[in-house]
């Protein structure tokens, strides 16, 4: 899952926390594991503990093809190294783990009793002990038809693990206040760790909706701002995304989805504002610009405007004049979306939001871009066979010039132009097909008759 | 909406307006409530704040609570200074009420605590 985001989010972490991680060997980018080394136990607590893409972190002992070849290699690791953690007044347990394949509680333990060998001295526990330390078998990542003997076996003490338990807290099944497009906190957090989110960062979302990615950027320590054009979405008096749930609560809200996580206090305001007219002065700097801009399938790419001529709106029906909205193209929206973030981003803050693309039309210079902005990091969600999305993130790498704040960039392939031609077409070609076979029944029906 | 929301918004994205800069405050109802005190953030907003600004803000409601009308000297380390910038910064929060454009008079609604900044067609 997610395998092409993990490379990104590490180089972000590495350099958020100014980590010093080298790969042992080259990485292999298909599987699972990584071996890696780091400067300090510190260092490794420090990053693993706020990645996603890491379920956890061993101190590895010994590796090897296979069972035989590991205990010869356990046996012969430095007992000084293995010594602090087997003192009589630690607890210990012993994991085993085999990953894509699966084993009998029976082989499990027969295996786990073939390291009675080491100089454990403290008591067993298998709820928090003090020390955990863990058996690894890898049989490739084909669950279905894994092989009869591991490729690589690892044994090793555990240090620390990834997001996976805030991600679990996190669900948007248990969450207050949810909208039909609200983002997984598994990639909110991602997103969040592509922006670099640190303490007292102050963080805007756009596009907020219902503020998931400003929930994500509060917990990584961030003062969130949001803004959205819909004003039914941030009252929370859209239609309910659950199939359940017949109205809204009187008190959903994106501060309510704060509130649950105890993270109101990182929340400063949300206003509902049409992106193409923001409101903020020109000094404002932001630290980072998270953000899901709409595509135009599932929401609306709008902003207010008319196509009538000389419109305006009479005195009387001014403070009840709800304002019409017209297109607002794909490119036009990331157009913005880069000059704003040009404008309003601090030196070195970064801006990281999701693109969407036609998979067999996907080329990089199709993507938004700006002489001000680099491009940092580049990552595929597949979504259809023909569709996919790319988690981009840039960094702001030097203040604009006068004209470099009015560029447009027409070259931006349009997501939405696309995709609704080529369901008109299969949709024409549809009924085409179906009025064929019609016809060819009536026929066949017909001659029947005649026989 | 918090004072240091206000301190950061101007309406000089409409057709008519220039500067736009500081928006009017009516408020009907305001709330305060206790947030969390960070004095690093706090010392990091003060400078990018307009701080004449964020007084008069204060003041019109009725929220100053002893707030000096001139940053102090060495203010990173005043945590007197720090604690009531906090307060007016964060723990003021206009729950109705309006902004109000200064140059066109125009009226932008709070309901909730959430301003309604949409632009009519004909402001754009």
């Amino acid at each position: 899952e997610h395998i092409e985001f993990r490379f990104a989010e590490m180089e972000s972490l590495v350099s958020l926390l100014n980590v010093d991680m080298k790969h042992v060997g080259e990485p292999d980018s298909t599987a699972p594991y990584w071996i890696v080394e780091f400067a300090s136990e510190s260092d490794l607590k420090r990053l693993v503990s706020r990645s996603v893409s890491v379920r956890s972190c061993i101190e590895l002992w010994a590796h090897a093809k296979d069972m035989g070849s590991l205990h010869q290699k356990l046996q012969n690791f430095p007992k000084h190294l293995m010594e602090p953690y087997f003192q009589p007044n630690l607890s210990f347990k012993i994991e085993v783990e085999t990953f894509c394949r699966h084993i009998t509680q029976k082989e499990k333990i027969n295996k786990l009793e073939s390291f009675s060998y080491l100089p454990v001295q403290g008591p067993v526990r298998l709820k928090d002990p003090n020390v955990c330390l863990q058996y690894i078998e890898y049989y490739g990542t084909r669950a279905n038809d894994p092989p009869e003997l591991p490729y690589d076996v690892f044994f090793g003490r555990w240090v620390a693990s990834g997001l996976r338990q805030l991600i679990r807290k996190l669900s948007l099944k248990t969450r207050k206040f949810i909208g039909n497009t609200s983002m997984d906190p598994q990639l909110s957090l991602l997103m969040a760790n592509q922006a670099k989110v640190k303490n007292g960062d102050l963080v805007l979302d756009p596009f907020v909706g219902s503020g998931s990615l400003l929930v994500a950027a509060a917990e990584f320590g961030g003062f969130v701002f949001g803004s959205d054009i819909d004003y039914l979405m941030l009252h929370a008096r859209t239609r309910p995304s659950r199939i359940k749930q017949k109205e809204r609560d009187a008190d959903e809200s994106i501060k309510a989805n704060m509130k649950q996580y105890n993270l109101e206090h990182k929340y400063l305001d949300v206003l509902i504002n049409d992106f193409a007219s923001p409101f903020w002065r020109d000094c404002v700097e932001f630290d980072s610009i998270i953000t899901d801009p709409p595509y135009g399938i599932r929401e609306a790419t709008e902003r207010v405007g008319t196509s009538k001529e000389n419109y305006t709106v009479s005195e009387k029906h001014l403070s009840t004049h709800i304002p019409a909205k017209i297109e607002y193209g794909i490119s036009n929206i990331y157009n913005d979306l880069l000059t704003f973030s040009v404008k309003h981003l601090r030196l070195g803050g970064r801006l990281v939001c999701w693109f969407p693309v036609f998979r067999e039309d996907y080329q990089e210079s199709g993507l938004p871009s700006h002489p001000c902005l680099k491009l940092v990091a580049n990552s595929e969600q597949v979504l259809t066979k023909i569709t996919s999305r790319r988690l981009l993130t840039f960094e702001k790498i030097r203040h604009p010039s006068v004209t470099e704040l009015h560029l447009n960039e027409s070259q931006i392939t349009d997501f939405r132009e696309k995709y609704f031609v080529a369901r008109e077409e299969t949709r024409k070609e549809r009924r085409m097909r179906e009025a064929r076979i019609r016809k060819e029944n009536w026929m066949k029906a017909k001659q029947e008759g005649n026989d | 909406m918090k004072l240091l929301t206000h301190n950061m918004l101007t309406s000089k994205c409409m057709k008519a307006v220039t500067v736009g800069y500081p928006l009017g405050i009516n408020a009907s109802d305001v709330r305060v409530s206790e947030v969390d005190f960070n004095p690093d953030f706090i010392a990091k907003i003060i400078p990018k704040v307009d701080w004449a600004v964020l007084w008069n803000a204060a003041e019109s409601i009725g929220q100053l609570e002893g707030l000096p009308k001139d940053i102090v000297e060495n203010y990173e380390n005043d945590h007197d200074f720090l604690k009531k910038a906090h307060h007016v910064l964060l723990e003021v929060d206009i729950i109705n009420g309006e902004l109000i454009c200064p140059e066109t008079g125009r009226k932008f609604p709070i309901s909730n605590g959430i301003p309604n900044l949409l632009l009519n067609e004909d402001e754009v």
